[in-house]
């Protein structure tokens, strides 16, 4: 349009201008606070933060790494397989209209929306004081993994969902049976919308510092099994910027936090784009 | 001849709405035959009722017995059984988003082949009989979804070919199509009554003269008129059947 049809339309430019200028601080923001995060961060991201062992002079973050990682493999392998086979009972197996089916989606959608730090609660009661796993991974992982579930379940009935009903019905049509269309046409196809379930979990657990401290504790150091406490990467940053001694390191931190968000941010894409050039 | 299918005193509810009203039907072996009728009159609805892909819907209700071969398609059999007998292409090409020759395999696979020489051969007749084997022999490897249109529904064809149906079912299999591939779905549907027992749904009355035996004609789930093709055109015998072949309604 031409200044002259805006002059005419006073309305329609002042949304114009109310639409760029939501955009403009939008990303104003969101760089001023990664900028920000840099300029603290990296000066101190040091090699000493990477030696194995922690202490008090040097707040390595490199057990908070491997934790994170632990804490990572763990929950996905447990609320994966979980969410998807419930949304495939919720999709493919439930008939519509069933009751229960609504009030398991309430049930899900109620999870979802819970603060984290109840789940820190119930986890320190259920796991960590009534099942003896005292503060450690295990028991970070159990609580977890009851947090993501109602996520992973959700993103997995979405993108089955989304699979057209045409692609069942020419499965069906050949005399194949519910188990083999579901396993062999239906779940591939997608694969990309669970996979973007997978990735939203995995920035949950990382960016989880509540339900953690309560849970898997905060103790430094690698640990010797499953049942060690260990903290994760976010609860490093949470514990070093609390105790206010090692801001410069807690700056450092969250670059690391940053970095490791936007390395799954890739992989993720470059693993949805391969998916989808080979279907 | 007996028949291949009987239809007798067929009623299919969904829910409360009577979508098929008293049909009988007998359809030949080695023959096409053709269903044609305004949209919502009920002939998909019938094809689909022959290898039961109505059992999908949702209260959906049947009276009344289809028999294939003399035993009730109803009564205690395998379903899958069946639709390996009673094989169908839909009105929109569906081919499964994997490679050409995983396509036509999928079918054999389901039904307990294992070996690769029996399926390399399978897909090759498959796709011949579909009469798309020039076209594809080089890109079996290739994503069926890179196909075109016709291609696709041809494609379809020979999937279904691949579990060795005895009846093959066709719902409009030509509306999503461009004149030319239409022509060949055609010319395929003609080459295959040799073998299969066809049956059609098609909206396109011209396409019901070219190339089936007989046609039904169906209006609001009934079913009107059911006569050789070449009579049911020129001299029928229902005046709702001459209005509708000669375009005063549909």
């Amino acid at each position: 349009m031409t200044l002259n049809m805006y002059l005419k339309y006073p309305f329609s430019l002042f949304l114009k201008v109310l639409v760029i200028l939501a955009t403009a601080v939008t990303c104003f923001t969101l760089l001023f606070l990664i900028g920000y995060i840099l300029i603290k961060g990296i000066p101190y991201l040091s090699l000493d933060l990477f030696s194995w062992t922690y202490n008090s002079e040097n707040v390595s973050f490199m057990p908070s790494i491997v934790n994170t990682i632990i804490m990572v493999i763990g929950a996905l392998l447990i609320s994966v397989p979980f969410g998807i086979f419930s949304a495939i009972y919720l999709v493919e197996y439930a008939k519509r209209g069933n009751k229960m089916v609504g009030v398991i989606r309430i049930t899900a959608e109620t999870l979802a929306g819970i603060p984290s730090i109840v789940y820190g609660l119930f986890g320190m009661l259920f796991f960590v004081t009534s099942l003896k796993m005292g503060y450690s991974l295990l028991a970070g992982i159990f609580t977890v993994a009851i947090m993501i579930l109602p996520l992973m379940m959700r993103t997995t009935e979405e993108a089955l969902k989304a699979v057209p009903d045409i692609f069942r019905e020419g499965s069906f049509g050949l005399g194949a049976g519910k188990l083999r269309t579901v396993f062999r046409i239906v779940l591939p196809s997608a694969i990309p919308g669970i996979l973007a379930g997978v990735i939203l979990s995995i920035g949950r657990i990382v960016g989880e510092t509540a339900a953690l401290i309560y849970t898997a504790g905060t103790v430094a150091e690698l640990p010797k099994n499953l049942l060690s406490s260990g903290r994760t990467l976010s609860v490093h940053m949470y514990a070093l910027s609390k105790e206010g001694l090692h801001t410069n390191q807690a700056y450092a931190t969250a670059v690391m936090l940053l970095g490791i968000v936007l390395l799954i941010n890739m992989l993720s894409t470059m693993m949805a784009k391969k998916i989808e050039k080979k279907s | 001849m007996t028949a291949k299918i009987n239809i007798k005193n067929m009623n299919l509810f969904y829910t409360q709405f009577q979508a098929l009203k008293n049909v009988n039907l007998d359809i030949e072996k080695n023959e096409i035959t053709a269903f044609i009728g305004p949209s919502g009159c009920g002939k998909s609805t019938l094809l689909k009722s022959l290898n039961r892909m109505n059992d999908l819907i949702e209260g959906c209700r049947i009276e009344g017995e289809i028999l294939l071969d003399g035993q009730n398609i109803y009564g205690k059999i395998d379903v899958n059984a069946l639709r390996k007998r009673v094989g169908m292409v839909f009105q929109k090409p569906n081919p499964f988003p994997m490679s050409i020759y995983e396509n036509v395999a999928y079918g054999p696979k389901t039904h307990g082949i294992r070996s690769k020489v029996k399926l390399d051969e399978i897909v090759e007749t498959s796709l011949k009989n579909a009469a798309i084997w020039d076209e594809l022999k080089d890109r079996l490897k290739k994503n069926a979804l890179s196909l075109s249109g016709g291609q696709q529904q041809r494609l379809c064809v020979a999937r279904a070919l691949a579990v060795e149906p005895e009846v093959l079912l066709m719902d409009e299999p030509t509306s999503a199509l461009d004149p030319i591939s239409t022509a060949k779905i055609e010319d395929l549907v003609l080459e295959l009554k040799k073998k299969y027992t066809i049956v059609i749904v098609t909206h396109n009355m011209q396409q019901a003269t070219r190339i089936s035996d007989k046609t039904a004609f169906f209006l609001l789930g009934e079913m009107i008129e059911f006569n050789e093709t070449e009579t049911l055109f020129s001299i029928p015998k229902d005046k709702r059947t001459e209005d509708y072949i000669t375009g005063r309604f549909g």
